[in-house]
């Protein structure tokens, strides 16, 4: 298939219910910070962009949302596809984005560099997506923070090392910063600005 | 009729819960952003709905936008499942959203409710939905919103505070009994909604998720689960629930919240709980209360 075909196939089959369904994995993830949710929706988005992940894009992004794409996305046939399924346009800036896709293996950006929002409105800041290798295997890190009881284990592979430190950073700009959907796979997990992230001592 | 012959329907429908997917796309951004600033009103483009502003309107909205095929709604409306408000909000998503719905706590999925938590505790997987009339804890005392946006950004609560006082002074007590504000996760200073501050404990750590909804002043804010949700005190002054004399007069339960009936125009009057379905429960199960309807006695 062209470029062009590709752009016009692999939306939803059913928009109304499949986004619904989407939608409140993320909302019980986003809540419940850790939680592995899954996302059953098949949508097939341009390579190298994951089903997951453009489930997510349809799900929430349209033509009131300027999108982020790393250079290699950018180069795809993912800016006609997300144009023709979700109406979204691209953000000329990572500062100007209200969403921003990260295929696996690109280079995580420092949180810093994206809309960080406003001190009295801290909701107009940048929901990063962010595809890995896996959920686990990786660092354990600990996450503490409202939505979870006690404390949450997760052990992602293909984040940077860095990560701890630049989350520790945007952590600290609360209420503003970056919100997070991780993508492994058909499994997500959310990290809004909340929470604490601490590496676990062996 | 199941989904797939709502959408293969020949007659034309409305969309699946009423809102375009363009709105719930817009609310649903809103909602997760409210989840990621625990308490933080997110402004939120609210659409006129076929109820007037003041009916619920936020809360219908936050509802549909989150609303599946699979889930369970239950409405209340003052704690009872069969006033207007509850009955009519019910009676719109059966018909748009062709969605099952409950009056028991437990077996609901998403609980839309006005100015009550239910009795029974809410578990995880629920969602809990406010409906709010106005959502600025700070409004009555500082009119504009461009100052009350400085407020919270700064996180400037004396004034908050200094009303407190003044009931103290006033009256020797905090007498705020409703809407009673509360600092969620220690940072925002949250309108829990016109609920009895009765209920105000029962929002921390609560292991549902709780969303707010407030229609005509156009926002969304929530609480997550396991989130501290404290109400504002004084050391010496500390916060207090209402307590209440006597029990339920229909199911004898205590430590609930209660209504007042009035029963005729001689001064008698009945104390009951305001949480209809729990009462009801409770009444199934056995328990009396002192008015309670006696069968046996009948007979």
């Amino acid at each position: 298939m062209t470029l062009d075909t590709l752009a016009f196939s692999g939306g939803f089959q059913e928009p109304v219910f499949q986004a619904q369904a989407v939608f409140r994995t993320l909302m019980d993830c986003m809540a419940r910070p850790g939680t592995i949710g899954a996302i059953a929706a098949t949508v097939t988005p341009p390579k190298p962009l994951t089903p997951a992940a453009g489930a997510i894009a349809l799900t929430l992004c349209d033509h009131d949302t300027t999108v982020w794409l790393t250079p290699a996305l950018a180069a795809s046939a993912l800016p006609g596809w997300l144009a023709f399924n979700a109406g979204a346009v691209l953000a000329d800036e990572r500062q100007n984005a209200r969403f921003a896709f990260i295929e696996k293996g690109a280079m995580l950006p420092n949180f810093c560099l994206f809309a960080q929002g406003t001190q009295e409105y801290p909701d107009l800041s940048t929901t990063l997506v962010v595809e890995i290798e896996a959920f686990e295997g990786g660092r354990p890190l600990v996450l503490k923070g409202p939505g979870i009881r006690t404390q949450e284990e997760i052990a992602p592979v293909g984040l940077p090392d860095m990560f701890p430190q630049f989350w520790a950073e945007n952590r600290q700009k609360f209420p503003r910063g970056v919100d997070l959907i991780l993508v492994a796979g058909d499994k997500i997990i959310c990290l809004p600005r909340t929470t604490v992230i601490s590496v676990k001592e062996a | 009729m199941s989904t797939a012959d709502m959408s293969s329907a020949e007659l034309a429908t409305y969309n699946f819960a009423y809102l375009d997917e363009q709105t719930k796309r817009m609310i649903r951004r809103a909602i997760l952003k409210a989840i990621a600033i625990p308490g933080y009103q997110v402004p939120f483009a609210s659409r006129e709905m076929p109820m007037p502003y003041g009916w619920g309107t936020g809360g219908v909205q936050v509802t549909a936008a989150i609303l599946g095929p699979q889930d369970v709604l239950k409405v209340i409306d003052q704690g009872a499942d069969d006033t207007t408000n509850a009955v009519s909000i019910r009676a719109f998503f059966q018909k748009v959203a062709n969605v099952a719905v409950t009056t028991k706590t437990r077996e609901a999925t998403i609980i839309q409710t006005r100015h009550r938590i239910p009795e029974e505790k809410l578990t995880e997987g629920q969602t809990l939905v406010y409906q709010v009339p106005i959502p600025e804890p700070l409004r009555f005392l500082e009119p504009r919103e461009t100052e009350t946006r400085k407020m919270h950004a700064l996180e400037e609560y004396g004034l908050m505070h200094v009303k407190l006082y003044e009931d103290i002074a006033r009256n020797g007590h905090i007498a705020t009994t409703y809407a009673y504000p509360v600092k969620v996760e220690g940072r925002y200073v949250m309108d829990p909604s016109p609920t009895p501050k009765f209920d105000n404990p029962k929002m921390h750590m609560s292991e549902a998720l709780q969303l707010f909804g407030a229609g005509r002043e156009k926002r969304i804010y929530a609480v997550p689960p396991y989130t501290e949700v404290v109400s504002l005190d004084f050391e010496d002054h500390p916060f207090e629930i209402q307590s209440f004399d006597k029990p339920c007069a229909l199911c004898g339960a205590e430590n609930v919240y209660l209504d007042e009936v009035v029963l005729d125009d001689k001064g008698g009057r009945m104390f009951v709980c305001s949480d209809t379905d729990h009462c009801e429960d409770r009444c199934a199960h056995g328990h009396r209360g002192h008015l309670a309807y006696n069968k046996e006695a009948a007979e």
